[in-house]
């Protein structure tokens, strides 16, 4: 049973950091066009200005 | 005179040197439509973002201030194909936005404890069996208290304010009994862990609030995605006016730029976007939409004009009384107002199920309590007893009822072409048993058509239209489109107040009066067949032509009152228009009840006749004099050609020409309160399961989950089937 104040402090913590991502994507507004954001998941080719996404081809999938 | 385009009005300004532009887009349906249209706009030197919003249908764009005009952009994505306007959030948009983002942010609080909460749990009801010691009982209360209280006191905001607002009036909805529910759960919780007690009620309580706050969301995402749609076609629309910025110089500005005392320009087939007094021109302009008269009236210096007047043949220089408040808009809006307020007592099927709701649950509880207590339980259990029948009688399904319902109803009808612009605008067009039309506008189409074009030869037809080209009179217009010509004529004068003319291989055409074109007779014998026609005058050398013009009714417009009236439902006409032309309407139509001539009071006063007889009115109406009796009938459509009032007081917006949209309408609607009704009865039916067990002190923590998670989901699933809806209208 001494596990659980390992265990539990664990689980809460993880809870925390998966509320404070969903509170920060919410915040950067990626809940306003889920329509638009699940076509671009699939889009081979998207449009990348310059000032955002220094180079090409990382982070994309 | 060649206007130039000044958006500088939409342009927001942000600190970082940047400046931002909302477009509102036409025709983007699709992800290849979303990269073309960002790859266009990115590849302007100094474009920093352009982003397409697939659900709202808009492109925000952001610029390096002061390198870019915005008229720009609106070129280059006409050259993509794709027709844009700029666009001024609304501010009731951005509340409104505002607030569901607001209800995620609950959510995702209620839904993140709930979850722990849970976790939590399951140790306690697994180790009440088996070996847990009650330390460590205590310790997992305590740590769910810790996690419930904060949590329930942000995410349930929402429910505390509105009940609370209600308490204070004197009222009681929905949100009163949800509070009372969850603050006394979460109290009798601390309690009971302060007295080591094997039971607390935190899972549940956060459970309800996550359940609420969904039905919650999914009502709000309704209305903001139809609301933003909607503020699209207004932008779309593009109420400009070209206004005298100098002597002779002319520029075209959006309405909200125009002020009081400026001088405009309107021109010959442009419709007005204020209100005003002529100061200089001639004219014939057509005060259809205002008044329903569709004869077209003089105009000259110091006749007055009036917002959604559509101006006939020359050009007039209008001072500027009012743009967007105008004194016959301050007029219809002040009729407008008085309306709105005697209908907002209407009451929705969610309230009157809760005002039932709340007081036979607390009732309930009360009396469960007393019966424990009299039969001799100690006031601690009976007081938890009586709480746990007031968590299992949760309101979560009840909650969730009617908004998955209309959430479901409303995607389906925006696929059929009908944008809704209020929730409870289902329910009412639900009841309603008839239905009235205004004409011009609504059971005709907004634009003329040529009616004896098979009478011309299609050649003279053609080059009738390619003449008509030329013209901005928009009995030439109907001409022009009827003959499908493309390619304008060169060389052709205008001849004030007359027609046009010109030279087509030595021979001269004309086109316009009959006695421009020496054609008097034929046009009279025209008149005499069909007196509510307006004529126009063709001559090609020694030979003429008349062609009528007339407003053609919508192509399904006899169909679809066929329809309403096999189902029951009546229909009457109520226009502003001249008798005979509603009168040849109603026959063609098979309407037995028309009114014709009548003003914008006449109208209302009709409706609430209608409704001193208990009939039930959807009014279906695009005029300016329509809009104070859209807002009186029971609910309210329009087509979207209507004018912006029209739009605004409509509880639902049709798209296209066809006047379908309006039956299936209604029948979606009667579909899915019907699905509401069985919804309300199967949250009604779970309770009626759950809470004996409940009074009988059975419901453990477990029982009170299932019930709870069972009556949402079944609610939601029922809800799904008002995809399927208007299948009794085909």
């Amino acid at each position: 049973m001494e596990v659980l104040v390992f265990l539990v402090p664990l689980a809460l913590t993880l809870g925390a950091i998966g509320l404070m991502g969903f509170l920060w994507s919410l915040k950067n507004g990626q809940y306003d066009d889920l329509e638009g954001a699940g076509w671009r998941a699939i889009a081979d080719d998207e449009p990348v200005s310059e000032e955002r996404v220094p180079s090409r081809g990382s982070g994309r999938h | 005179m060649q206007a130039t385009r000044d958006f500088s009005h939409y342009v927001r300004h942000l600190g970082s040197g940047l400046s931002h532009i909302d477009l509102a887009v036409e025709g983007v349906n699709c992800a290849g439509c979303m990269s073309k249209i960002e790859r266009g706009l990115s590849a302007i030197p100094d474009v920093t973002l352009a982003r397409v919003n697939l659900t709202d249908r808009r492109v925000a764009l952001e610029w390096k201030e002061g390198t870019l005009d915005p008229a720009r952009f609106i070129d280059r994505l006409a050259e993509l194909g794709y027709k844009a306007y700029p666009f001024e959030p609304v501010r009731a948009e951005a509340v409104e936005t505002e607030h569901a983002s607001f209800l995620l942010r609950c959510l995702g609080v209620a839904a993140f404890a709930a979850m722990n909460i849970m976790m939590l749990s399951i140790p306690v009801w697994s180790g009440n069996v088996s070996d847990m010691i009650p330390e460590q009982r205590d310790f997992f209360h305590w740590l769910s208290a810790l996690i419930a209280l904060p949590a329930a006191a942000y995410s349930g905001q929402p429910f505390f304010r509105s009940a609370w607002a209600a308490l204070r009036a004197r009222r009681t909805n929905m949100d009163v009994p949800i509070s009372i529910g969850i603050v006394l759960a979460l109290a009798m919780s601390v309690a009971e862990t302060i007295h080591h007690a094997e039971h607390a009620y935190f899972d549940a309580a956060l459970m309800l609030l996550a359940f609420l706050l969904a039905g919650r969301y999914l009502d709000q995402s309704m209305r903001r995605k139809t609301r933003a749609v909607a503020g699209n076609l207004a932008a779309l629309k593009a109420e400009t006016a070209t206004k005298f910025v100098g002597a002779d110089e002319i520029s075209v500005v959006p309405i909200a730029a125009v002020r009081t005392g400026d001088i405009v320009l309107l021109r010959p087939g442009e419709r007005s976007a204020v209100d005003g007094a002529v100061i200089e021109g001639q004219s014939k302009i057509d005060q259809s939409l205002i008044t329903g008269e569709t004869l077209p009236a003089k105009a000259g210096p110091g006749t007055a004009v009036y917002a959604g007047t559509l101006n006939l043949s020359g050009a007039l220089r209008v001072r500027v009384s009012a743009a967007s408040e105008g004194t016959l808009l301050a007029e219809i809006s002040r009729l407008l107002d008085n309306a709105v307020q005697a209908r907002s007592r209407y009451v929705q099927l969610a309230d009157r199920a809760s005002r039932l709701y709340a007081p036979v649950v607390h009732t309930a509880a009360l009396l469960t309590m007393l019966g424990w207590v009299a039969i001799g339980a100690t006031w601690h259990d009976a007081i938890v007893i009586a709480i746990s029948v007031l968590i299992i009688t949760c309101p979560c399904a009840l909650g969730l009822a009617i908004p998955a319902v209309q959430t479901v109803v409303s995607g389906a009808m925006f696929r059929t072409g009908v944008l809704l612009n209020s929730g409870d605008a289902i329910e009412r067009l639900a009841e309603v048993d008839r239905v009235v039309f205004d004409k011009t506008g609504t059971l005709t189409l907004p634009e003329l058509d040529v009616t004896n074009a098979v009478d011309v030869p299609k050649d003279v037809f053609e080059l009738a239209g390619r003449l008509a080209l030329a013209s901005h009179h928009p009995v030439a217009a109907a001409v022009a489109r009827a003959s499908g010509a493309r390619t304008p004529l060169a060389g052709i004068e205008e001849v004030a107040g007359q027609g046009v003319r010109g030279f087509v291989n030595g021979l001269e055409v004309r086109l316009g009066r009959p006695s421009f074109c020496s054609a008097d007779q034929i046009a009279n014998e025209i008149l005499c067949r069909d007196p509510e026609a307006s004529v126009v005058a063709f001559r090609h050398g020694e030979m003429q032509h008349v062609f009528a013009v007339r407003q053609r009714l919508r192509p399904d417009a006899a169909a679809a009152i066929a329809t309403l009236l096999k189902t029951g439902i009546e229909v009457e006409i109520l226009s502003g228009d001249r008798e005979p032309a509603v009168r040849h309407a109603a026959e063609q139509l098979g309407i037995h009840e028309w009114r014709a001539g009548v003003t914008p009071a006449d109208k209302i006063a009709r409706i609430e006749e209608l409704k001193r007889q208990g009939v039930k009115v959807l009014m279906v109406g695009d005029g300016m004099n329509d809009a104070p009796a859209l807002a009186a009938a029971h609910v309210s459509m329009s087509p979207v050609s209507a004018t912006h009032l029209s739009q605004a007081t409509a509880d639902l917006v049709f798209l296209g020409d066809r006047l379908a949209p309006v039956v299936a309408a209604i029948g979606f609607a009667r579909k899915a309160l019907r699905l509401m009704r069985q919804n309300l009865w199967l949250a009604a039916g779970y309770n009626v399961l759950a809470v004996p067990l409940a009074i009988v002190g059975l419901a453990t923590p477990l029982v009170a989950a299932a019930a709870m998670s069972g009556s949402s989901l079944l609610v939601i699933l029922n809800a799904l089937r008002a995809h399927r809806g208007a299948r009794e209208f085909g």
